[in-house]
């Protein structure tokens, strides 16, 4: 159900907590799991809880909790833009306006083509580098002007 | 202290550490077989109180756990950083990140804590991935470890990456998170340093506590209550964000005035004027701009201006703010990342989101003021962890301090501030620096 490249990753987790504690690794399995699958279906949460051997139940609950995991599909490139008051007092809400006048959509939305999905964040503990978004989770995008939307979806478009 | 003479992504590696000066303490404390008792003892004459936002003595708090204790003692840092407005913990690990490991690996001396955790915040991946370097870099030169430099101490030190949930800032939902669970806080008693990781004694600090821990055993208690003020000891970190003109992470003497720190961060944007200012993260009380240009940064002086040094995120707001839409978002993050344990916070940070919403949006009602504060009455003090505080206090200082703002949303459907000038006061602005 995942690659064996995923696994391996996952094992590497698991060995971070004491033998007994699989479970303390779920958050950074689904987090793999994600990464190779663009988001999580049930199955997916299923086959994770397996492989950790916890509840099914219980993993969901870990998925369903944290708002970094997808439960369901997202575009190719999820954009996730702080709106938080710090970010908003340097232009963080402008920056999401000007993104989904580009891209036509609205929050939680993606774009017809599949490519992008728009997401409102909360506060990412970057606040000073406001405007602040997330690429896919995983990039931090600083000092977000017009100029560097247009070229980081430049960059995103053309892959 | 903790940032000086790093030089941005280009000097946080080991050798560049070790340069600095860095593991200098913990050498010596293990060379020199320095009994636990000193160290902390040590730190309870530095007065460093947790950097994270309780300002709890750190010195006090690690001689709770039971260090005598025969089983598995665990040690967790807090870098699960979203307090809005704050964002020191993310430039502390990516520049200096060996010195949040060196001061780990001295309170797990200082407690016998054989493994540790590192806990950072979700959307700082490319952090996280750094400090999983560091921590190799750490290990290969035994640093951590097996017989820590050839001695009979050892300590296990790990990254574990949260995934997006503002409450596993909280100690307790943090522990419940590095179990793989749902981040919903414990009840306290009993408190971590009795039950805490997988049930056993453990201690949680901040990463800029802990990072402070090596420049304390160098310096010596004494020398770094120097730095600061009486009660308020050493360095500490302020993140200056909002209407300024350079947004960003200072580290000065505590007891530093406000209008040194504003002048630090380029003074006022477009040279406007102040209006007000939240001195210690989202959740603590703001304060209106005449008070605040009279006060210190240390515990002390924000307290007595009816606020909190919190975490030490500066949130500065001019002219052209307004208080009600201010606050609504910040009331939507608190209704957005309630855990929904406590019934109290759980309906009371949406009742405190719809009432300003409709304020803000001209349906206000004359009772409304009435209303919130008594929402947040009956919030406060009623739930298991301080986040129903938290959500209530930015409520009850805005209408206390801007009340006047609020009945003229209420009585005239509209700003105070013309929504044109709020336009243009929070355009997109990038410093020339960045």
């Amino acid at each position: 159900m995942l690659s064996q490249e995923s696994l391996q990753q996952i094992d590497r987790e698991v060995a971070k907590y004491p033998p007994e504690q699989k479970q303390s690794a779920v958050m950074a399995a689904l987090r793999i799991a994600q990464v190779e699958k663009g988001w999580l279906a049930n199955e997916t949460i299923e086959f994770v809880a397996n492989y950790l051997g916890m509840p099914p139940i219980a993993a969901y609950e870990v998925a369903s909790f944290y708002n970094m995991y997808d439960l369901q599909p997202v575009g190719r490139h999820k954009i996730t833009v702080c709106t938080n008051l710090p970010c908003a007092l340097s232009g963080g809400v402008h920056a999401a306006e000007y993104l989904k006048e580009k891209l036509g959509i609205d929050f939680n939305e993606t774009t017809p083509d599949g490519l992008f999905t728009l997401k409102e964040g909360e506060c990412m503990g970057a606040c000073g580098d406001a405007p602040v978004l997330l690429h896919n989770n995983h990039r931090m995008c600083s000092w977000m002007t017009k100029e560097r939307i247009d070229q980081l979806l430049a960059e995103l478009g053309g892959k | 202290m903790i940032l000086a003479g790093c030089d941005g992504d280009r000097s946080w590696r080991l050798q560049d550490y070790l340069a600095r000066g860095g593991y200098a303490a913990l050498k010596k404390i293990v060379a020199e077989k320095i009994p636990q008792e000193t160290i902390i003892a040590e730190l309870k004459t530095s007065v460093l109180r947790g950097r994270g936002g309780a300002g709890f003595p750190t010195g006090l708090k690690w001689s709770f756990m039971p260090r005598s204790f025969p089983g598995d003692k665990y040690l967790a840092c807090n870098s699960d950083e979203g307090e809005p407005g704050t964002f020191k913990d993310r430039d502390i690990l990516r520049y200096n990140p060996h010195s949040v490991i060196e001061g780990m690996a001295i309170a797990a001396y200082a407690m016998g804590a054989a493994r540790g955790y590192n806990y950072i915040h979700g959307e700082i991946f490319e952090i996280y991935q750094r400090f999983e370097e560091a921590l190799e870099e750490a290990r290969a030169a035994q640093l951590i470890g097996q017989n820590i430099l050839g001695s009979d101490f050892s300590f296990e030190l790990f990254a574990h990456h949260g995934y997006g949930a503002y409450i596993c800032g909280e100690e307790t939902a943090l522990l419940e998170s590095i179990e793989g669970k749902k981040g919903q806080p414990r009840f306290k008693p009993p408190f971590p340093a009795s039950y805490g990781l997988y049930g056993k004694p453990t201690t949680i600090n901040n990463t800029e506590t802990f990072a402070s821990v090596p420049f304390i055993m160098n310096m010596g208690g004494e020398g770094f209550l120097n730095l600061g003020k009486p009660n308020n000891g050493g360095m500490k970190l302020f993140s200056v964000s909002g209407h300024v003109n350079r947004p960003g992470n200072y580290e000065v003497p505590m007891g530093t005035p406000f209008a040194e720190l504003l002048e630090m961060a380029g003074g006022m944007r477009g040279g406007r004027k102040l209006k007000a200012v939240i001195p210690g993260g989202s959740s603590a009380p703001v304060v209106p701009a005449g008070i605040m240009m009279d006060c210190t940064m240390d515990y002390d002086s924000i307290s007595k201006a009816g606020s909190m040094l919190g975490s030490g995120a500066v949130i500065v707001m001019d002219e052209t703010t307004c208080m009600v839409k201010a606050l609504e978002r910040l009331s939507y993050f608190y209704f957005e990342e309630s855990c929904g344990q406590c019934t109290p916070c759980r309906e009371g940070t949406g009742w405190l989101y719809r009432v300003v919403h409709r304020i803000e949006h001209g349906l206000g009602r004359p009772d409304d003021l009435d209303l919130l504060n008594s929402v947040t009455a009956n919030i406060m003090g009623r739930t298991i962890c301080a986040l129903g505080d938290a959500a209530s206090m930015p409520v009850q200082s805005f209408v206390k301090h801007f009340g006047d703002e609020f009945m003229y949303h209420i009585e005239n459907k509209k700003c105070l501030v013309p929504p044109e000038v709020q336009y243009a006061g929070s355009q997109i602005y990038v410093s020339p620096s960045c």
